[in-house]
């Protein structure tokens, strides 16, 4: 029942590796991000207390008695502290004159509105950050301009970074990980209602094709929708179908069996002994097609319900000897008898009508081959496997053609003779395979053919 | 060239401690005398006998100046003087040591390293002080001193913080303190104080009777002078006390780093352990005298050697000391 599909990828797989790399991205640039941020805090901090550095110094400018003095507080290097002792440098100069500090430290481009530069520079082999401000004291003759400027090495900062680089890892690993779960589950999720759906279309029965009656995200609806549709056309199909054959076996029947009964009253009237063979040829050729059409249908009919079969529990004992005693007047005219025999009930799941007509043939085409005054056994039996076993005193099968038979059409060699359509053996055979069972035929050993059919 | 370039600067003592196999010379720069330090030296040497040690003195501010004109001449550098120890550090003049593990309180940028801590104090020579009562803190000091101008007139000493540098530092941190030291320097002006380039000279004139009274001395120095506890007394003010720490740092450009950083290791596990008076005649860190607040090694020291701000600091000084 498994055909092939054509697999290409996994959903699962396409969602989850979405997600992982969405994620890892996600995560990257989290970390990125995160490390730019608080580098820019940090250096914001180092940078509000530089300028504080340098605005308590320009405060303390001031002139006294006609030159400039600064009485720098303490506090403008010792809010310098840090943990790392970082090493500072200043310079002041007046109007473009060095007053004090470090005379090689250069100044930047600075403007007398109160404005604070900041820049980060290299300076006596470290790297450093910078600050500078100006301010006009107009205390003399001509306003003066002082300008200083403060910068403090990036031990303490590299340190914070490295410790914020730490951290931030960490809190990234962990909402990586936290990221992936979520992406299992998320996938699994997201693929839950479409396994449910493959469950319930597989754990159904072959004849059922109703629509999907449990309610589907709106993303599978087309899907469902298209699904519903698809069944509903099958199952109107197998109805037509079953219509079509029951109304073909109706209408070709009926016909047929009046084109006999007028030949058959035709031939009563006729006194000629060759327009009396002929007649007895048309029917005999009548009865030929009249088998062939129900058998072709029986095959159609077979065909159909076995691809949906629809199993019950049926007593095969009960099924067998309702038949045998329908077939019995047949055999009477053909001076054969039926004997019916079983050791115990036999019940199995199948479709009586299957079985029936499976047997039907079996029977039929014992009775074709059978001479008159013989005896055809139809045995019921439970072990080793529920089977009903056919047997007869006709001419047996060739042994090389015993496989063929079951084909279509096909018909031993040594059935020249005898009408038949040659699909007796196929319908016997598709309904074993229907039940999962097998059909087997055998020669008995004083003579005689024996067709087992078992479950 | 270079031998008679070195020759050519006048210390104030030097001396060359031979190891038992020394082969290296080390030569250290230093504010402390020799006869303090020589059992330092003869210690160190006993554990590394293929090391000599060429000690070498000079004063605060000269060592300063020293190490910036030729770095590479010296190996190690001790002073009194934190402020411009500490900016020698800041200036790039000294190695990083990284292998060294020392309080963080008592050393900077693991290049600097405290190893002492001497408080300032006032010392007396006993017998001027037979009538009247001994000061305990500053204020006392300047009632005393009100009170009894002819006693102490042309007797008082204290540092001459122009030239002195660790003198320098005292005044500068007690300023910062209290505005109780200028009022003290105003009316130690008055009565004529005379001003010492050192505490050791300081302590020779009180031991005579030449001077009765000196502030801002190293109590350490006057301590460890068995030869006048006869003659004086030292005190802590209680008001307030500034402790000193003497300090260490190996030169940047020192050739022989390994050595030097022996010779800083030794000193600060001298300076951290319990060091009997054999080993180190200096007060170590865990003394127990230091109910003062110790000096602390921050980028706030430097401010008093800026220019401007030393020549403010200054200026106010000798108006209030030399009327």
């Amino acid at each position: 029942m498994s055909s092939s599909v054509n697999v290409s990828g996994s959903l699962r797989r396409r969602m989850a590796l979405s997600l992982v790399i969405g994620v890892t991205v996600l995560t990257v640039l989290l970390f990125f991000i995160i490390r730019l941020y608080a580098t820019q805090i940090a250096q914001q901090s180092q940078d509000s207390i530089l300028r504080a550095s340098v605005t308590s110094m320009l405060d303390a400018a001031a002139i006294r008695d006609g030159e400039v003095a600064m009485d720098i507080p303490y506090s403008s290097f010792s809010m310098l502290s840090t943990p790392e002792d970082d090493r500072i440098f200043y310079v002041i100069y007046q109007d473009g004159d060095l007053l004090s500090g470090y005379d090689n430290l250069a100044l930047p481009e600075v403007h007398s509105d109160g404005s604070v530069v900041f820049r980060s520079i290299n300076f006596m082999d470290a790297p450093v950050r910078q600050v500078s401000a100006s301010r006009v004291l107009s205390g003399l003759n001509t306003p003066v301009l002082i300008t200083a400027s403060v910068a403090q090495t990036q031990d303490n900062l590299a340190v914070t970074l490295r410790q914020i680089t730490r951290n931030a890892a960490i809190i990234v690993a962990g909402f990586f990980l936290l990221a992936m779960l979520f992406s299992v589950w998320a996938t699994s999720t997201a693929i839950a209602p479409l396994e449910r759906l493959t469950h319930s279309i597989a754990r159904r029965g072959p004849a059922d094709l109703s629509p999907v009656a449990r309610p589907v995200p709106s993303e599978m609806v087309p899907l469902v929708s298209s699904l519903n549709n698809l069944m509903q056309r099958l199952s109107r199909s197998l109805d037509q179908s079953e219509d079509f054959i029951a109304e073909a076996a109706h209408r070709v029947r009926t016909p047929i069996a009046t084109v006999r009964s007028h030949a058959e009253t035709t031939l009563q009237r006729v006194d000629k002994e060759e327009n009396r063979r002929a007649l007895r040829a048309m029917i005999r050729a009548i009865d030929e097609t009249s088998r062939a059409a129900g058998q072709l249908l029986d095959h159609a009919m077979i065909t159909l319900r076995a691809s949906q079969l629809s199993a019950e529990e049926i007593d095969l004992v009960e099924l067998m000897q309702e038949m045998v005693r329908s077939l019995n007047p047949i055999a009477e005219m053909k001076d054969i008898e039926l004997r019916f025999q079983f050791d115990s009930r036999v019940y199995i799941n199948g479709d009586p009508i299957l079985i029936q007509n499976a047997v039907r043939n079996l029977i039929d085409n014992a009775l074709k081959y059978s001479p008159a005054e013989s005896v055809i056994t139809i045995t019921v039996r439970k072990n080793p496997k529920p089977s009903i076993v056919v047997n007869d005193h006709g001419p047996g099968f060739l042994h090389d053609e015993k496989t063929g038979l079951t084909d279509r059409f096909a018909r031993g060699r040594n059935s020249s003779g005898t009408i038949g359509s040659g699909l007796g053996l196929t319908i016997a055979s598709d309904v074993a395979s229907a039940h999962n069972g097998s059909l087997t035929m055998d020669n008995n050993k004083e003579g005689g053919a024996c067709v087992t059919l078992s479950f | 060239m270079l031998a008679t370039f070195v020759q050519a600067i006048d210390f104030e003592e030097e001396r060359l401690f031979k190891g038992n196999a020394g082969t290296i010379t080390i030569r250290v720069l230093s504010s402390t005398d020799i006869s303090v330090f020589a059992p330092t030296i003869t210690g160190f040497l006993n554990t590394n006998p293929e090391l000599n040690v060429e000690y070498l003195v000079v004063g605060s501010a000269d060592i300063n100046t020293l190490i910036r004109q030729s770095p590479e001449q010296y190996d190690i550098v001790i002073s009194s003087a934190m402020d411009l120890q500490l900016k020698l550090v800041n200036d790039g003049y000294a190695l990083q040591v990284d292998t060294i593990i020392h309080p963080e309180w008592a050393q900077w940028r693991q290049s600097l390293y405290g190893f002492t801590l001497e408080p300032a104090g006032i010392v007396i020579n006993k017998q001027h002080f037979s009538n009247i009562k001994a000061p305990t803190s500053r204020q006392e000091m300047i009632e005393v001193l009100r009170e009894n101008p002819d006693t102490f007139k042309g007797k008082i000493a204290t540092y001459d913080v122009r030239q002195s540098g660790l003198g320098y530092l005292f005044a500068t941190q007690d300023a910062r303190d209290s505005e109780t030291y200028w009022r003290l320097m105003e009316i130690m002006g008055s009565l004529d104080a005379k001003l010492y380039c050192c505490s050791g000279e300081m302590i020779d004139d009180l031991s005579t009777g030449d001077m009765a009274i000196a502030y801002n001395v190293l109590t350490s120095y006057a301590s460890a002078r068995a030869d006048v506890a006869d003659e004086i007394q030292w005190i802590l003010p209680s008001d307030f006390s500034n402790v000193m720490m003497r300090t260490v740092l190996v030169s940047k450009q020192t050739e022989h780093r390994k050595s030097a950083i022996a010779f800083v290791r030794y000193l600060t596990s001298l300076a951290v352990g319990n060091p009997t008076a054999k080993e180190f005649a200096l007060p170590s860190l865990r003394n127990a005298a230091t109910q003062g607040s110790v000096i602390s090694l921050e980028p706030g020291l430097m401010i008093f050697l800026d220019r401007l701000k030393r020549r403010t600091f200054l200026n106010e000084w000798e108006s209030a000391i030399i009327q």
